[in-house]
Protein backbone atom coordinates (compact mmCIF):
# COMPACT_ATOMS: atom_id res chain seq x y z
CA UNK A 1 0.00 0.00 0.00
CA UNK A 2 0.94 3.26 -1.26
CA UNK A 3 -1.48 5.49 0.00
CA UNK A 4 -2.81 7.03 3.38
CA UNK A 5 -5.73 8.90 4.00
CA UNK A 6 -6.19 10.45 7.55
CA UNK A 7 -7.03 13.06 10.08
CA UNK A 8 -3.35 15.52 10.80
CA UNK A 9 -1.46 15.86 14.22
CA UNK A 10 0.49 18.87 13.71
CA UNK A 11 3.83 19.22 15.04
CA UNK A 12 6.66 21.83 14.93
CA UNK A 13 10.46 21.56 13.97
CA UNK A 14 13.29 19.54 15.22
CA UNK A 15 10.92 16.94 17.22
CA UNK A 16 13.51 15.04 18.47
CA UNK A 17 13.81 11.89 19.49
CA UNK A 18 13.88 12.10 23.20
CA UNK A 19 10.70 14.07 22.38
CA UNK A 20 9.40 10.94 20.48
CA UNK A 21 10.08 7.98 22.81
CA UNK A 22 12.33 9.12 25.87
CA UNK A 23 15.49 7.35 26.67
CA UNK A 24 13.52 6.50 30.53
CA UNK A 25 11.59 3.90 28.08
CA UNK A 26 14.17 2.75 26.14
CA UNK A 27 14.98 -0.53 28.38
CA UNK A 28 11.22 -2.46 27.05
CA UNK A 29 11.58 -3.07 23.52
CA UNK A 30 7.73 -3.79 23.20
CA UNK A 31 5.07 -2.19 20.61
CA UNK A 32 2.51 -2.21 23.03
CA UNK A 33 4.95 -0.27 25.87
CA UNK A 34 6.30 2.06 23.79
CA UNK A 35 3.37 3.02 21.73
CA UNK A 36 1.64 3.87 25.35
CA UNK A 37 4.38 7.15 25.78
CA UNK A 38 4.65 8.18 22.49
CA UNK A 39 5.13 11.86 21.67
CA UNK A 40 3.66 11.98 25.18
CA UNK A 41 5.94 14.86 26.00
CA UNK A 42 4.59 17.03 22.94
CA UNK A 43 0.85 16.08 22.96
CA UNK A 44 -0.49 14.94 26.39
CA UNK A 45 -1.92 11.59 25.91
CA UNK A 46 -1.10 11.03 22.45
CA UNK A 47 -2.41 7.56 22.32
CA UNK A 48 -5.60 8.35 23.90
CA UNK A 49 -6.30 10.88 21.52
CA UNK A 50 -5.09 9.31 18.30
CA UNK A 51 -6.69 6.73 15.85
CA UNK A 52 -5.67 4.00 13.75
CA UNK A 53 -4.54 5.46 10.42
CA UNK A 54 -3.89 9.30 11.35
CA UNK A 55 -0.96 11.29 9.57
CA UNK A 56 1.70 13.30 11.54
CA UNK A 57 2.64 16.16 10.06
CA UNK A 58 5.95 17.69 11.19
CA UNK A 59 8.41 20.66 10.20
CA UNK A 60 12.03 20.27 9.43
CA UNK A 61 14.47 17.84 11.08
CA UNK A 62 12.10 15.29 12.72
CA UNK A 63 13.40 12.66 14.39
CA UNK A 64 17.32 14.57 15.27
CA UNK A 65 19.03 13.09 17.70
CA UNK A 66 19.30 9.50 19.08
CA UNK A 67 19.53 6.59 17.07
CA UNK A 68 16.87 4.92 18.70
CA UNK A 69 14.74 2.70 16.45
CA UNK A 70 12.23 2.72 19.08
CA UNK A 71 11.35 6.10 17.96
CA UNK A 72 9.75 5.26 14.27
CA UNK A 73 8.38 2.28 15.92
CA UNK A 74 6.56 3.75 18.80
CA UNK A 75 4.56 6.10 16.31
CA UNK A 76 4.52 3.52 14.26
CA UNK A 77 2.73 1.05 16.75
CA UNK A 78 0.31 4.29 18.03
CA UNK A 79 -1.43 3.75 14.85
CA UNK A 80 -0.19 6.71 12.78
CA UNK A 81 -0.25 6.00 8.49
CA UNK A 82 2.17 8.16 7.59
CA UNK A 83 4.91 10.82 8.76
CA UNK A 84 5.02 13.62 6.45
CA UNK A 85 7.60 16.50 7.39
CA UNK A 86 9.80 19.60 5.72
CA UNK A 87 12.99 17.44 6.23
CA UNK A 88 14.13 13.99 8.38
CA UNK A 89 17.20 13.68 10.55
CA UNK A 90 19.16 10.89 8.87
CA UNK A 91 18.73 8.25 11.19
CA UNK A 92 15.67 8.36 11.68
CA UNK A 93 15.01 8.53 7.78
CA UNK A 94 16.92 5.16 7.20
CA UNK A 95 15.05 3.32 10.56
CA UNK A 96 11.44 4.17 9.47
CA UNK A 97 11.78 2.75 5.98
CA UNK A 98 13.74 0.12 7.73
CA UNK A 99 10.94 -0.83 9.96
CA UNK A 100 7.93 0.06 7.38
CA UNK A 101 6.68 3.55 8.74
CA UNK A 102 6.04 5.75 5.69
CA UNK A 103 7.33 9.04 5.58
CA UNK A 104 7.23 11.62 2.88
CA UNK A 105 9.44 15.08 2.53
CA UNK A 106 7.20 17.85 1.45
CA UNK A 107 8.48 21.18 2.24
CA UNK A 108 5.95 23.43 0.88
CA UNK A 109 2.86 21.02 1.85
CA UNK A 110 3.92 20.92 5.50
CA UNK A 111 2.93 24.92 6.00
CA UNK A 112 -0.29 24.66 5.00
CA UNK A 113 -1.62 21.64 6.51
CA UNK A 114 -3.00 21.99 9.93
CA UNK A 115 -3.91 19.73 12.52
CA UNK A 116 -7.58 18.35 12.35
CA UNK A 117 -7.05 18.27 8.55
CA UNK A 118 -7.51 15.47 6.38
CA UNK A 119 -5.18 14.88 4.27
CA UNK A 120 -4.17 11.99 1.32
CA UNK A 121 -0.99 10.92 0.47
CA UNK A 122 0.66 8.94 -1.93
CA UNK A 123 4.03 7.88 -1.33
CA UNK A 124 5.17 6.56 -4.57
CA UNK A 125 2.88 8.74 -6.72
CA UNK A 126 4.18 11.92 -4.92
CA UNK A 127 1.48 13.88 -3.69
CA UNK A 128 -0.31 15.27 -0.60
CA UNK A 129 -4.22 16.21 -1.43
CA UNK A 130 -5.78 18.44 1.69
CA UNK A 131 -9.12 17.27 1.97
CA UNK A 132 -10.04 19.73 3.85
CA UNK A 133 -8.91 22.62 2.27
CA UNK A 134 -8.73 21.25 -1.62
CA UNK A 135 -4.66 22.18 -1.71
CA UNK A 136 -2.34 19.37 -3.45
CA UNK A 137 1.35 19.51 -3.41
CA UNK A 138 3.66 17.26 -4.78
CA UNK A 139 6.72 15.52 -2.76
CA UNK A 140 9.78 13.90 -3.20
CA UNK A 141 9.75 9.98 -4.18
CA UNK A 142 12.44 7.64 -3.32
CA UNK A 143 14.96 6.13 -5.27
CA UNK A 144 14.60 2.68 -6.74
CA UNK A 145 16.51 0.76 -4.14
CA UNK A 146 13.94 2.16 -1.30
CA UNK A 147 11.28 1.88 -3.11
CA UNK A 148 12.04 -2.17 -3.02
CA UNK A 149 12.63 -2.29 0.74
CA UNK A 150 8.76 -0.44 0.53
CA UNK A 151 7.39 -3.34 -1.57
CA UNK A 152 9.47 -5.99 0.67
CA UNK A 153 7.56 -3.67 4.07
CA UNK A 154 10.49 -3.73 5.67
CA UNK A 155 14.20 -4.05 5.62
CA UNK A 156 14.49 -7.55 7.25
CA UNK A 157 11.76 -8.81 4.70
CA UNK A 158 13.94 -7.43 2.20
CA UNK A 159 17.12 -9.06 3.39
CA UNK A 160 15.31 -12.38 3.96
CA UNK A 161 14.56 -12.74 0.58
CA UNK A 162 18.27 -11.39 -0.52
CA UNK A 163 20.41 -14.09 1.92
CA UNK A 164 21.02 -17.50 1.95
CA UNK A 165 21.29 -18.03 6.06
CA UNK A 166 24.67 -19.02 7.26
CA UNK A 167 23.22 -22.30 9.01
CA UNK B 1 36.67 11.14 -11.62
CA UNK B 2 38.20 12.85 -8.48
CA UNK B 3 37.19 11.30 -5.59
CA UNK B 4 37.16 12.24 -1.26
CA UNK B 5 39.08 10.06 1.25
CA UNK B 6 35.47 8.56 2.52
CA UNK B 7 34.30 8.02 -0.68
CA UNK B 8 37.60 5.62 -1.64
CA UNK B 9 37.19 3.65 1.86
CA UNK B 10 33.59 2.92 0.33
CA UNK B 11 34.71 2.37 -2.93
CA UNK B 12 37.11 0.03 -1.29
CA UNK B 13 35.04 -1.81 0.60
CA UNK B 14 31.89 -1.79 -1.67
CA UNK B 15 34.41 -4.15 -4.25
CA UNK B 16 34.57 -0.72 -6.88
CA UNK B 17 36.69 1.25 -9.11
CA UNK B 18 35.04 4.45 -8.15
CA UNK B 19 31.44 5.66 -6.58
CA UNK B 20 30.13 9.36 -6.60
CA UNK B 21 27.48 11.21 -4.34
CA UNK B 22 24.20 9.95 -4.49
CA UNK B 23 24.73 6.55 -5.20
CA UNK B 24 23.53 3.57 -3.11
CA UNK B 25 26.62 0.94 -2.43
CA UNK B 26 27.05 -2.02 -0.57
CA UNK B 27 29.69 -1.99 1.66
CA UNK B 28 31.31 -4.01 4.06
CA UNK B 29 31.99 -3.34 7.38
CA UNK B 30 35.05 -3.51 9.73
CA UNK B 31 33.21 -3.53 13.46
CA UNK B 32 29.88 -3.90 13.70
CA UNK B 33 29.07 -2.27 17.43
CA UNK B 34 25.81 -2.80 19.72
CA UNK B 35 24.93 -1.19 22.86
CA UNK B 36 23.14 -2.32 25.82
CA UNK B 37 19.98 -0.56 25.68
CA UNK B 38 19.71 -1.85 22.03
CA UNK B 39 18.11 -5.55 22.83
CA UNK B 40 15.86 -4.71 19.51
CA UNK B 41 19.08 -5.59 17.21
CA UNK B 42 18.92 -9.42 18.69
CA UNK B 43 14.92 -9.45 18.53
CA UNK B 44 15.40 -8.11 14.47
CA UNK B 45 18.01 -10.53 14.36
CA UNK B 46 16.04 -13.15 15.49
CA UNK B 47 13.02 -12.25 13.30
CA UNK B 48 15.35 -12.76 10.67
CA UNK B 49 15.80 -16.20 11.03
CA UNK B 50 18.65 -15.72 13.38
CA UNK B 51 21.50 -18.12 13.06
CA UNK B 52 25.22 -17.57 13.16
CA UNK B 53 26.64 -14.49 12.60
CA UNK B 54 28.95 -13.29 10.26
CA UNK B 55 31.91 -13.26 11.83
CA UNK B 56 32.29 -12.95 15.49
CA UNK B 57 35.41 -11.10 15.48
CA UNK B 58 33.70 -8.25 13.78
CA UNK B 59 30.96 -7.76 16.33
CA UNK B 60 31.52 -5.55 19.51
CA UNK B 61 28.94 -5.12 22.67
CA UNK B 62 28.78 -2.01 24.51
CA UNK B 63 27.33 -2.03 27.93
CA UNK B 64 28.09 1.84 28.66
CA UNK B 65 24.65 3.03 28.54
CA UNK B 66 23.61 1.86 31.63
CA UNK B 67 26.72 1.09 33.65
CA UNK B 68 26.30 -0.48 36.20
CA UNK B 69 22.44 -0.68 35.47
CA UNK B 70 20.23 1.03 37.26
CA UNK B 71 17.63 -1.11 36.63
CA UNK B 72 16.30 -4.68 36.17
CA UNK B 73 14.91 -4.33 32.84
CA UNK B 74 18.54 -2.91 32.08
CA UNK B 75 20.23 -5.68 33.69
CA UNK B 76 18.26 -8.14 32.25
CA UNK B 77 18.76 -6.83 28.74
CA UNK B 78 22.51 -7.23 29.42
CA UNK B 79 22.32 -10.62 30.68
CA UNK B 80 20.62 -11.56 27.54
CA UNK B 81 23.19 -9.89 25.25
CA UNK B 82 25.94 -12.00 27.43
CA UNK B 83 24.13 -15.44 26.73
CA UNK B 84 23.88 -14.56 22.87
CA UNK B 85 27.09 -13.12 22.80
CA UNK B 86 28.92 -16.29 24.57
CA UNK B 87 26.77 -18.80 22.34
CA UNK B 88 27.70 -16.64 19.01
CA UNK B 89 31.32 -16.83 20.00
CA UNK B 90 31.60 -13.16 20.13
CA UNK B 91 34.21 -12.02 22.72
CA UNK B 92 34.37 -8.47 22.46
CA UNK B 93 31.57 -7.34 25.46
CA UNK B 94 33.01 -3.82 26.72
CA UNK B 95 31.56 -4.51 30.24
CA UNK B 96 29.66 -1.82 32.86
CA UNK B 97 33.09 -0.66 33.50
CA UNK B 98 34.91 -0.17 30.61
CA UNK B 99 33.48 3.10 29.65
CA UNK B 100 31.38 4.69 26.73
CA UNK B 101 31.96 2.61 22.92
CA UNK B 102 33.35 5.47 21.40
CA UNK B 103 36.25 6.06 24.06
CA UNK B 104 37.17 2.56 24.60
CA UNK B 105 36.86 1.33 20.73
CA UNK B 106 39.36 3.75 19.90
CA UNK B 107 41.36 3.31 23.00
CA UNK B 108 41.60 -0.50 22.12
CA UNK B 109 42.80 -0.28 19.00
CA UNK B 110 39.82 -1.22 16.88
CA UNK B 111 39.71 1.99 14.96
CA UNK B 112 41.75 2.72 12.19
CA UNK B 113 42.25 4.75 9.47
CA UNK B 114 39.97 3.45 6.10
CA UNK B 115 37.94 1.14 8.10
CA UNK B 116 33.78 1.07 8.56
CA UNK B 117 32.57 1.14 11.80
CA UNK B 118 28.82 1.03 12.36
CA UNK B 119 27.39 1.24 15.88
CA UNK B 120 23.78 1.45 17.45
CA UNK B 121 24.71 4.86 18.61
CA UNK B 122 24.09 8.59 17.02
CA UNK B 123 27.51 9.75 17.76
CA UNK B 124 29.70 7.08 15.98
CA UNK B 125 30.73 10.19 13.87
CA UNK B 126 32.93 10.77 17.09
CA UNK B 127 35.73 8.23 15.14
CA UNK B 128 36.20 9.99 11.59
CA UNK B 129 38.91 12.21 13.41
CA UNK B 130 40.93 8.64 12.63
CA UNK B 131 39.89 8.85 9.48
CA UNK B 132 37.27 6.03 9.17
CA UNK B 133 34.12 5.95 8.20
CA UNK B 134 31.94 5.88 11.10
CA UNK B 135 28.06 6.41 11.72
CA UNK B 136 25.31 5.51 13.84
CA UNK B 137 22.44 3.13 12.49
CA UNK B 138 18.98 1.94 14.48
CA UNK B 139 18.72 -1.84 15.26
CA UNK B 140 17.85 -3.40 12.22
CA UNK B 141 20.33 -2.00 10.29
CA UNK B 142 22.37 -3.47 12.32
CA UNK B 143 21.00 -6.99 12.55
CA UNK B 144 21.51 -6.59 8.86
CA UNK B 145 25.07 -6.78 9.26
CA UNK B 146 25.52 -9.21 11.84
CA UNK B 147 23.94 -11.68 9.33
CA UNK B 148 25.33 -10.24 6.03
CA UNK B 149 28.66 -8.34 7.28
CA UNK B 150 27.43 -5.58 4.85
CA UNK B 151 24.83 -2.96 4.88
CA UNK B 152 23.78 -0.43 2.11
CA UNK B 153 24.97 3.56 1.94
CA UNK B 154 24.08 6.18 -0.28
CA UNK B 155 27.64 7.62 -0.89
CA UNK B 156 27.47 11.35 0.70
CA UNK B 157 28.66 14.67 -0.58
CA UNK B 158 31.39 16.07 1.61
CA UNK B 159 31.39 19.26 2.99
CA UNK B 160 34.72 20.67 3.92
CA UNK B 161 35.20 23.16 7.43
CA UNK B 162 38.15 25.21 7.13
CA UNK B 163 39.12 25.99 10.72
CA UNK B 164 41.43 28.89 10.81
CA UNK B 165 43.31 31.21 13.18
CA UNK B 166 44.45 30.80 16.77
CA UNK B 167 42.12 30.22 19.58
CA UNK B 168 41.76 32.30 22.34
CA UNK B 169 43.01 30.79 25.89
CA UNK B 170 39.49 29.45 27.54
CA UNK B 171 38.23 28.38 24.26
CA UNK B 172 37.72 24.20 23.16
CA UNK B 173 36.95 22.65 20.54
CA UNK B 174 33.55 22.14 21.80
CA UNK B 175 33.09 26.04 21.55
CA UNK B 176 34.38 25.74 18.34
CA UNK B 177 31.22 22.92 17.67
CA UNK B 178 28.74 25.25 19.46
CA UNK B 179 29.55 28.03 17.64
CA UNK B 180 29.23 26.39 14.50
CA UNK B 181 25.57 25.01 15.45
CA UNK B 182 25.03 28.42 15.92
CA UNK B 183 25.91 30.00 12.55
CA UNK B 184 25.00 27.21 10.38
CA UNK B 185 21.84 25.30 11.94
CA UNK B 186 21.25 21.81 12.85
CA UNK B 187 20.79 20.34 9.75
CA UNK B 188 23.15 22.00 7.42
CA UNK B 189 25.12 18.70 6.92
CA UNK B 190 22.33 16.37 6.45
CA UNK B 191 22.97 12.71 5.02
CA UNK B 192 26.86 14.73 4.38
CA UNK B 193 29.91 13.83 5.62
CA UNK B 194 31.43 16.89 7.25
CA UNK B 195 35.10 17.29 6.88
CA UNK B 196 37.55 19.30 9.29
CA UNK B 197 40.54 21.05 8.04
CA UNK B 198 43.36 23.78 8.08
CA UNK B 199 45.59 24.84 11.24
CA UNK B 200 43.20 24.62 14.11
CA UNK B 201 42.29 21.20 13.69
CA UNK B 202 46.21 20.30 12.95
CA UNK B 203 47.14 21.71 16.03
CA UNK B 204 44.23 20.33 18.03
CA UNK B 205 44.93 17.00 20.09
CA UNK B 206 43.37 13.56 19.28
CA UNK B 207 40.44 14.01 22.06
CA UNK B 208 39.76 17.79 20.65
CA UNK B 209 39.38 16.27 17.13
CA UNK B 210 36.77 13.92 18.60
CA UNK B 211 34.68 16.39 19.78
CA UNK B 212 34.28 18.26 16.34
CA UNK B 213 33.85 15.31 14.73
CA UNK B 214 31.24 14.10 17.75
CA UNK B 215 29.06 17.06 17.74
CA UNK B 216 28.79 17.14 14.18
CA UNK B 217 25.95 14.47 14.38
CA UNK B 218 23.97 17.58 15.88
CA UNK B 219 24.66 19.32 12.46
CA UNK B 220 22.87 16.38 11.01
CA UNK B 221 25.95 14.69 9.38
CA UNK B 222 26.08 11.21 8.67
CA UNK B 223 29.88 11.10 9.22
CA UNK B 224 33.24 12.67 9.54
CA UNK B 225 36.44 13.39 8.43
CA UNK B 226 39.56 14.51 9.23
CA UNK B 227 42.49 13.92 7.47
CA UNK B 228 45.36 11.49 9.47
CA UNK B 229 48.40 12.98 9.93
CA UNK B 230 51.18 12.42 12.33
CA UNK B 231 49.51 12.84 15.87
CA UNK B 232 46.68 10.33 14.02
CA UNK B 233 48.89 7.58 13.13
CA UNK B 234 51.07 7.72 16.14
CA UNK B 235 47.64 7.14 17.96
CA UNK B 236 46.72 4.51 16.25
CA UNK B 237 49.93 2.71 15.65
CA UNK B 238 50.57 2.74 19.55
CA UNK B 239 47.31 0.94 20.34
CA UNK B 240 46.98 -1.41 17.21
CA UNK B 241 49.35 -3.77 15.07
CA UNK B 242 46.89 -4.27 12.33
CA UNK B 243 47.90 -3.03 8.67
CA UNK B 244 45.60 -0.05 7.49
CA UNK B 245 45.50 2.45 4.58
CA UNK B 246 45.30 6.30 4.67
CA UNK B 247 43.38 6.89 1.31
CA UNK B 248 44.03 10.53 -0.25
CA UNK B 249 41.46 12.95 -1.18
CA UNK B 250 42.20 13.76 -5.21
CA UNK B 251 43.74 17.42 -5.42
CA UNK B 252 40.67 18.32 -7.58
CA UNK B 253 37.61 16.89 -5.58
CA UNK B 254 34.85 19.08 -5.64
CA UNK B 255 33.25 19.83 -2.29
CA UNK B 256 29.69 20.23 -2.20
CA UNK B 257 29.99 23.21 -0.17
CA UNK B 258 33.20 24.93 1.46
CA UNK B 259 32.58 26.98 4.89
CA UNK B 260 35.87 29.05 6.75
CA UNK B 261 35.86 29.91 10.30
CA UNK B 262 38.74 32.35 11.61
CA UNK B 263 38.29 31.80 15.24
CA UNK B 264 40.94 34.48 16.26
CA UNK B 265 37.82 36.48 18.14
CA UNK B 266 35.73 33.24 19.27
CA UNK B 267 34.89 33.44 22.96
CA UNK B 268 33.70 30.57 25.19
CA UNK B 269 30.01 29.21 23.74
CA UNK B 270 26.98 28.41 25.40
CA UNK B 271 24.02 26.66 23.92
CA UNK B 272 20.66 27.57 25.75
CA UNK B 273 17.64 25.47 25.64
CA UNK B 274 16.13 23.77 24.59
CA UNK B 275 18.43 23.51 21.20
CA UNK B 276 21.87 22.75 20.36
CA UNK B 277 22.32 25.86 18.02
CA UNK B 278 21.08 28.45 20.57
CA UNK B 279 24.51 29.15 21.06
CA UNK B 280 25.55 32.64 22.95
CA UNK B 281 28.43 33.88 23.88
CA UNK B 282 29.63 33.31 27.03
CA UNK B 283 28.84 37.22 27.97
CA UNK B 284 25.71 36.96 26.84
CA UNK B 285 24.66 34.43 29.36
CA UNK B 286 27.14 35.15 32.30
CA UNK B 287 25.48 34.83 35.87
CA UNK B 288 22.71 32.66 34.92
CA UNK B 289 22.76 30.63 38.06
CA UNK B 290 23.21 26.37 37.55
CA UNK B 291 21.84 23.45 40.16
CA UNK B 292 23.89 21.11 39.00
CA UNK B 293 27.04 21.10 36.78
CA UNK B 294 27.91 17.40 34.72
CA UNK B 295 31.47 16.83 33.41
CA UNK B 296 31.07 13.69 31.49
CA UNK B 297 30.02 11.93 28.56
CA UNK B 298 31.77 11.07 24.77
CA UNK B 299 31.67 14.70 24.37
CA UNK B 300 33.14 16.04 27.39
CA UNK B 301 34.11 13.14 29.41
CA UNK B 302 38.05 12.40 28.19
CA UNK B 303 41.31 12.69 29.68
CA UNK B 304 41.72 16.32 27.60
CA UNK B 305 38.24 17.65 29.29
CA UNK B 306 38.79 16.28 33.01
CA UNK B 307 42.28 17.82 32.66
CA UNK B 308 40.96 21.27 31.90
CA UNK B 309 38.46 21.09 34.66
CA UNK B 310 40.86 19.98 37.03
CA UNK B 311 43.43 22.79 36.03
CA UNK B 312 40.49 24.92 37.11
CA UNK B 313 39.27 23.50 39.91
CA UNK B 314 42.36 22.03 42.19
CA UNK B 315 42.57 23.90 45.48
CA UNK B 316 38.61 25.36 45.20
CA UNK B 317 35.68 24.24 46.04
CA UNK B 318 32.50 24.52 44.58
CA UNK B 319 29.27 26.92 45.19
CA UNK B 320 27.14 25.86 47.90
CA UNK B 321 24.21 25.92 45.63
CA UNK B 322 25.60 23.24 43.09
CA UNK B 323 26.12 19.74 42.88
CA UNK B 324 28.96 18.86 40.40
CA UNK B 325 28.82 15.35 38.83
CA UNK B 326 31.99 14.21 37.11
CA UNK B 327 31.99 10.43 34.87
CA UNK B 328 34.88 9.67 32.70
CA UNK B 329 34.09 8.66 29.25
CA UNK B 330 35.97 5.17 29.62
CA UNK B 331 37.94 3.19 32.07
CA UNK B 332 41.51 4.48 30.47
CA UNK B 333 40.61 7.52 31.25
CA UNK B 334 39.53 7.11 34.58
CA UNK B 335 42.96 5.67 35.63
CA UNK B 336 44.83 8.53 34.16
CA UNK B 337 43.05 11.17 35.75
CA UNK B 338 43.61 8.49 39.31
CA UNK B 339 47.63 8.26 38.58
CA UNK B 340 47.27 12.27 37.53
CA UNK B 341 45.76 13.45 40.55
CA UNK B 342 42.77 14.83 38.90
CA UNK B 343 40.15 12.55 41.27
CA UNK B 344 41.82 13.84 44.28
CA UNK B 345 41.02 16.94 42.90
CA UNK B 346 37.09 16.56 42.28
CA UNK B 347 36.43 15.38 45.49
CA UNK B 348 38.08 17.74 47.80
CA UNK B 349 36.24 20.18 45.17
CA UNK B 350 32.72 18.47 46.51
CA UNK B 351 32.32 16.24 43.12
CA UNK B 352 30.37 13.35 43.17
CA UNK B 353 32.03 10.65 40.68
CA UNK B 354 30.49 7.98 39.02
CA UNK B 355 31.16 5.03 37.02
CA UNK B 356 32.70 5.90 33.33
CA UNK B 357 29.21 5.56 30.90
CA UNK B 358 26.67 7.52 29.18
CA UNK B 359 24.75 7.97 32.51
CA UNK B 360 23.41 11.48 32.72
CA UNK B 361 24.01 12.65 29.41
CA UNK B 362 20.92 10.65 27.57
CA UNK B 363 18.61 11.28 31.04
CA UNK B 364 19.25 7.43 31.73
CA UNK B 365 20.54 7.93 35.49
CA UNK B 366 23.54 9.06 37.69
CA UNK B 367 22.78 12.84 37.58
CA UNK B 368 19.17 13.23 36.54
CA UNK B 369 17.58 16.95 37.08
CA UNK B 370 14.57 18.03 38.89
CA UNK B 371 11.71 20.40 37.13
CA UNK B 372 12.73 24.31 37.55
CA UNK B 373 16.36 23.02 38.04
CA UNK B 374 19.02 24.16 35.24
CA UNK B 375 22.25 21.89 34.23
CA UNK B 376 25.29 23.13 32.49
CA UNK B 377 26.76 20.25 30.89
CA UNK B 378 29.60 18.98 29.01
CA UNK B 379 27.45 16.51 27.06
CA UNK B 380 25.87 16.60 23.40
CA UNK B 381 22.51 17.49 23.85
CA UNK B 382 20.07 19.71 25.57
CA UNK B 383 16.68 18.89 24.23
CA UNK B 384 13.66 19.15 26.28
CA UNK B 385 13.41 16.04 28.91
CA UNK B 386 17.41 14.86 27.70
CA UNK B 387 18.83 15.13 31.19
CA UNK B 388 15.89 14.86 33.19
CA UNK B 389 12.77 16.86 33.73
CA UNK B 390 11.22 17.95 30.54
CA UNK B 391 10.35 21.16 32.58
CA UNK B 392 14.23 21.37 33.36
CA UNK B 393 16.88 23.78 31.00
CA UNK B 394 20.09 22.43 29.78
CA UNK B 395 23.49 24.43 28.50
CA UNK B 396 25.88 22.69 26.58
CA UNK B 397 29.08 24.40 27.78
CA UNK B 398 32.74 22.86 27.16
CA UNK B 399 34.58 21.54 30.06
CA UNK B 400 36.69 24.96 31.52
CA UNK B 401 33.12 26.73 31.27
CA UNK B 402 31.71 23.83 33.32
CA UNK B 403 34.48 23.99 36.08
CA UNK B 404 34.38 28.17 36.27
CA UNK B 405 30.39 27.85 36.67
CA UNK B 406 30.45 24.80 39.64
CA UNK B 407 32.90 27.29 41.55
CA UNK B 408 30.84 30.42 41.83
CA UNK B 409 27.02 28.64 40.85
CA UNK B 410 26.79 31.13 37.84
CA UNK B 411 27.30 30.06 34.23
CA UNK B 412 30.85 32.15 33.42
CA UNK B 413 34.62 31.30 32.03
CA UNK B 414 36.53 34.23 32.62
CA UNK B 415 39.73 32.64 30.78
CA UNK B 416 39.42 34.38 27.51
CA UNK B 417 39.37 38.16 29.06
Amino acid sequence: MTKYIGKVWRVGDDIDTDLIIAARYLNDASEEFLKMHCLEDVIPDFIGKIQKGDILVAGKNFGCGSSREHAPVAIKAAGISCVIAQSFARIFYRNAINIGLPIVTASEAVWGISTGDNVEVDVNQGYIYNVTTGEEYETETFPPFIQEIIKAGNLLNYVKGRVKFND
Amino acid sequence: MPMHAIHKILAEKSGKQEVKAGEIVNAKVDIAGINDIYLTVLISYDDMGGGKVWDPEKIVFFFDHNAPSPTIKGASNQKVMSEFAREQGIKKIFKINEGICHSVLSESGLVKPGDIIIITDSHTTTLGAFGAFATGVGSTDLAVIMMTGELWFRVPEVINVKLEGTLKDGVMAKDIALHMLGELGTEFATYKVIEYSDSVVEKLSIDERMVLCNMSVEMGAKSTYIRPNSKTIEYVKSRSHAPFIVHETDPDFIYDKEYIFNLDNLLPQVSIPDSVDNARNIEEVEGISIDQVFIGSCTGGKLTDLEAAANILKGKKIAESVRLVVTPSSKEVLTKAIERGYYQTFLDAGAAITTPGCGACFGGHSGLIAAGEKCATTSNRNFPGRMGSIEAGVYLVSPITAAYTAITGKLNNPQYK
